[in-house]
């Protein structure tokens, strides 16, 4: 190597180094580092006698992993991912679908059916937790039986679901934004192809618009998928876990309030270093499997 | 916006008329629970939800006991703080990295880049555990510090303004040389201002995502005068079980702010949102 | 690339698919499109839509095909009014400027499509896209996705699905735009053995005048959204029906002289660059500011007072210099006289 290219391959690092520091210092200790550190984290517990910490080892990981309240709330979080995922999806693309056409006034609901996006995870989750009461909410006036007595959130078969609702409804305005970007960027003349060779609407729904916003679908997915498994807000403020773990997240299980992670940060450590793992496994799952329906255009 | 052919939309009469009530309709149902929580937020008095969806006398009263009650006076001033402070922090660090990975040659860069990147598949979770630890060593528990410091950096937000910046033409970078414009010159100059529709994009996605934070306070804050709008609505939450007038108002008062921001920059959200979703 | 000829297979039946427009107008809102437009399109003809960009020309051809609904008028196809029936019912089909190609099918599936669309089942599809595929030459191609096909290729799978519903008619939107300049020749000469081959009426549309010249039996020069003149090519071009048209067609442009230049009178008399003569005896002087060597031939170009003109001569003539005045003259039958208020032609 000549003295003048080794001078100008590391003529800008100094430069690289400076710019890239503060992200690099960011990044680095508090992304990487609790990463790698909570790995080693989860080889302890705290022992019966409340004495912290106790290293085990790796054993702890397989343990935690076969517990039963893990894979309760592995059951439970796939679930709730499985219920908000593709109703989410077809939800958000149907509302889009019908607010793609041009008609007048269509800016005013396609606001509305965005609105969603603006509500936190707070926000959101109790505005639900008033419409579910069985005391005070509506929905348990409207419906009656079981949205009364014990009410949606405290009766173990549908506090899932009931969760599920809240959650569906809040991810809504993402999920309308996402695919209505995605539909407009569909080249118009495909569809008056379609047209002129005699497909009908839903035809051409099925031919040009899916297929066409498949990449835009896989976006949504992952990130929903992501969501579900990271939820924790919603259950904090709607269930607390319950009734009976009902609604205990994977999540919920490793934050929330008076489960046994609460106090053992190694235990806690080993449930969301577990988390890491599923979440990983799951976005080459869903790259790999969806990637082959995706079209990304020429 | 779609289809203006005649053929396409050929949507008249009744048909036309279907469409308008089934959006209306859905538009409806969207709205429903935003609906009955402003309507909750302005009853006088105890009067529980179930009473008539049409507002009869309308008051203030909730709203403002909700405000003191729950300090949500302090609450949102807590918020706009850390959301400031992580918005601007993350658009700096995300500028300077992604010039750096776009205009700096240096050695191992994709490799660094690969890295940065990586950091996105690690979920806050497994992250919060040690980072917690972290905090209460360095004594950052309930304080501003700690409410924002992890955050103050994010591989997205390089992520996004790298992809901007290398939509500029290398010819523009030499042009600017030739002009005699150095490296932080043609940032400032040229870089930044050609970015602005991400950057803003990136802005207001940061700072939304950070208002709405709820899991990393919860565990970072015990003292309420440290409550973000969103811990603070937890409080009200575990507190105004007996007063849910208190806790509907509160609800309203925390998601004001949002939706205000959210119809003002609305284009520019559909832009972030939609940044890594749509191909090409 | 020649187009492979598989035998009869492509040969029509004998539908009589001329197309009529009577009274047609279409406004978009406060803007008129096209106004009041009549034109017969014999069955068979080969008839090019020629205009510059807004002249209305695409309009026309979309409502043609029933994609836009006129806002005045009638369409006929053979002896169907057609204003309300679907396209697919009209039997036309529609070569789109950007081929519209689905871009997750595969080259049979986009040409299969249409097929597909109307129930016809897959063996019988899959005949069928064969022989279209395999009489444009894509034969090998059936398997690939059109993100791997060249420009010129997508242009022929694009022809295909439309060939593939053997359709009365067929409409054209500026086809070969997004082809490169030799790629548009090789394709002009394909369209136009094509349509001998399929014996249907294509409607072409275009602002290329020498795509409208080569392959046309008739145009149809169109300019904001009027019909300004329908002939052949020859009529055309020989005697334009107004200025417009006569610099439009030709190239370079027919020169027009201003009254009294060339000849007495008040009209203007447009000459066309091969009928001028350098003759030093010529009423029209010229400042010569441009010679253009083109090999088989010599354009010059120069300032009669301050119109630009351009004359054409023999390649070996002697040149003249920039800078040099030349006398020009045309002989008497190869003037073409316009009025100079309402452009249009005069016939002396």
């Amino acid at each position: 190597m000549t003295k003048r290219s080794a001078r100008s391959r590391w003529r800008d690092s100094g430069l690289a180094l400076l710019m890239l520091a503060p992200s690099g210092v960011i990044l680095g200790m508090f992304v990487i580092y609790p990463l790698v550190k909570a790995v080693f984290l989860g080889r302890q517990r705290c022992s019966p006698t409340g004495k912290c910490p106790v290293t085990g080892g790796w054993q702890q990981y397989v343990d935690a992993f076969r517990s039963h309240e893990f894979q309760d709330a592995l059951i439970v979080t796939i679930k709730y991912a499985l219920i908000t995922v593709p109703i989410g999806l077809v939800l958000g693309v149907g509302l889009a679908v019908l607010a793609d056409k041009y008609l007048r006034g269509i800016g005013i609901f396609r606001t509305i059916f965005s609105s969603t996006v603006a509500t936190s995870v707070a926000v959101a989750s109790v505005m639900w937790f008033f419409l579910f009461n069985p005391n005070l909410g509506l929905l348990a006036d409207w419906i009656g039986g079981v949205a009364k007595t014990p009410g949606l959130l405290q009766s173990p078969g549908t506090a899932l679901w009931a969760v599920s609702a809240s959650t569906i409804w809040a991810n809504l305005g993402f999920t309308f934004i996402v695919v209505t970007a995605g539909l407009q960027s569909v080249p118009k003349d495909l569809y008056e192809s379609a047209y002129v060779d005699g497909a009908n609407g839903f035809t051409r729904f099925t031919n040009v618009t899916l297929p066409m916003i498949s990449p835009v679908l896989l976006f949504a997915t992952v990130v929903l998928t992501a969501r579900a498994f990271e939820s924790f807000g919603e259950i904090d403020l709607l269930t607390l876990g319950g009734p009976k773990a009902k609604t205990t997240t994977l999540t919920y299980l490793a934050f929330g309030k008076g489960l046994p992670t609460a106090a053992d940060d190694g235990l806690r450590a080993t449930v969301t270093v577990l988390l890491f793992f599923v979440l990983l496994i799951l976005a080459l799952l869903q790259f790999r499997g969806l990637e082959k329906r995706v079209h990304y255009g020429n | 916006m779609a289809t203006e052919t005649d053929a396409l939309s050929r949507i008249r009469g009744w048909r036309k008329a279907g469409r308008y009530a089934l959006l209306v309709t859905l538009a409806v149902i969207v709205l429903f629970p935003i609906y009955v929580m402003v309507v909750g937020s302005l009853k006088p008095g105890n009067k529980v939800l179930n009473d008539r969806l049409l507002p009869t006398n309308i008051t203030f009263d909730a709203i403002r006991h909700a405000w003191q009650h729950g300090h949500l006076g302090r609450a949102m001033v807590n918020s706009a703080i850390v959301s400031a402070v992580i918005t601007v922090a993350q658009l700096v660090t995300s500028i300077l990295a992604a010039y750096a990975f776009v205009f700096l040659k240096f050695p191992g860069r994709s490799i660094l880049f690969a890295v940065f990147l990586a950091t996105l598949l690690v979920p806050l979770e497994a992250t919060l555990t040690v980072n917690r630890r972290t905090m209460q060593s360095f004594g950052w528990l309930n304080s501003y510090k700690g409410l924002t410091v992890p955050f103050l950096a994010t591989a997205f937000g390089i992520f996004m303004v790298r992809q901007v910046f290398l939509t500029i033409p290398k010819e523009m970078r030499e042009a600017a040389s030739m002009d005699g414009l150095g490296h932080i010159g043609f940032l400032r100059e040229v870089a930044v201002p050609l970015s602005r529709p991400t950057l803003g994009a990136l802005t207001l996605f940061a700072f939304l995502t950070s208002w709405n934070q709820y899991l990393w306070p919860v565990l970072v804050t015990t003292e309420s005068r440290y409550n973000t709008v969103q811990t603070g609505l937890r409080a009200l939450r575990f507190a105004a079980l007996s007063e849910p007038n208190l806790l509907i108002a509160g609800t309203v008062i925390v998601a004001l702010p949002i939706f205000v921001v959210l119809i003002a920059f609305q284009r520019q959200l559909v832009r972030g949102l939609t940044a890594g979703a749509v191909k090409g | 690339m020649r187009f492979a000829d598989p035998a009869c297979a492509m040969a029509y039946p004998a539908d009589v698919a001329q197309v009529r427009l009577a009274n047609i107008s279409k406004k978009f809102g406060g803007v008129t499109a096209v106004d009041d437009i009549e034109l017969e399109i014999g069955d068979r003809e080969f008839m090019v839509l020629l205009g510059p960009s807004g002249c209305g020309k695409s309009t026309l051809l979309r409502i043609i095909a029933g994609l836009e609904d006129p806002t005045e008028g009638t369409v006929t196809i053979g002896d169907r009014v057609v204003n309300d029936i679907l396209p697919k019912d009209r039997d036309v089909a529609m070569v789109f400027q950007s081929y519209a190609l689905y871009p997750h099918k595969t080259v049979q599936a986009n040409i299969e499509f249409p097929l597909k669309v109307r129930g016809v089942d897959k063996p019988e599809r899959a005949a069928a896209a064969k022989v279209a595929a395999d009489s444009l030459g894509l034969g090998e191609y059936m398997n690939r996705k059109p993100g791997a096909l060249s420009g010129g290729q997508r242009q022929r799978v694009a022809l295909a699905r439309a060939i593939v519903r053997k359709p009365a008619v067929f409409c054209m939107d500026e086809p070969l735009s997004n082809l490169d300049a030799k790629l548009r020749g090789e394709t002009r000469a394909e369209l136009i053995a094509l349509h001998q081959r399929l014996e249907s009426t294509f409607i072409y549309v275009t602002h290329d005048q020498v795509e409208a010249m080569t392959m046309g039996s008739r145009i149809a020069v169109m300019s904001r959204g009027h019909i300004e003149q329908v002939g052949t090519p020859q009529e055309v071009y020989d005697k334009p029906e107004s200025v417009f048209i006569a610099q439009f067609v030709g190239t370079p442009p027919m020169n027009i002289l201003p009254p009294g230049s060339i000849e007495p009178g008040e009209h203007l008399v447009g000459v066309r660059p091969e009928h001028l003569r350098v003759n030093e005896d010529g009423p029209i002087s010229m400042t010569v500011t441009l010679v253009e060597q083109l090999g088989h031939e010599v354009l010059v170009t120069g300032l009669v007072g301050e119109n630009r003109v351009v004359v054409r001569e023999a390649a070996h003539a002697e040149q003249p210099a920039i800078g040099s005045t030349a006398n020009l003259d045309a002989e008497v039958t190869t003037r073409h006289r316009f009025s100079a208020l309402t452009q249009r032609r005069i016939d002396v």
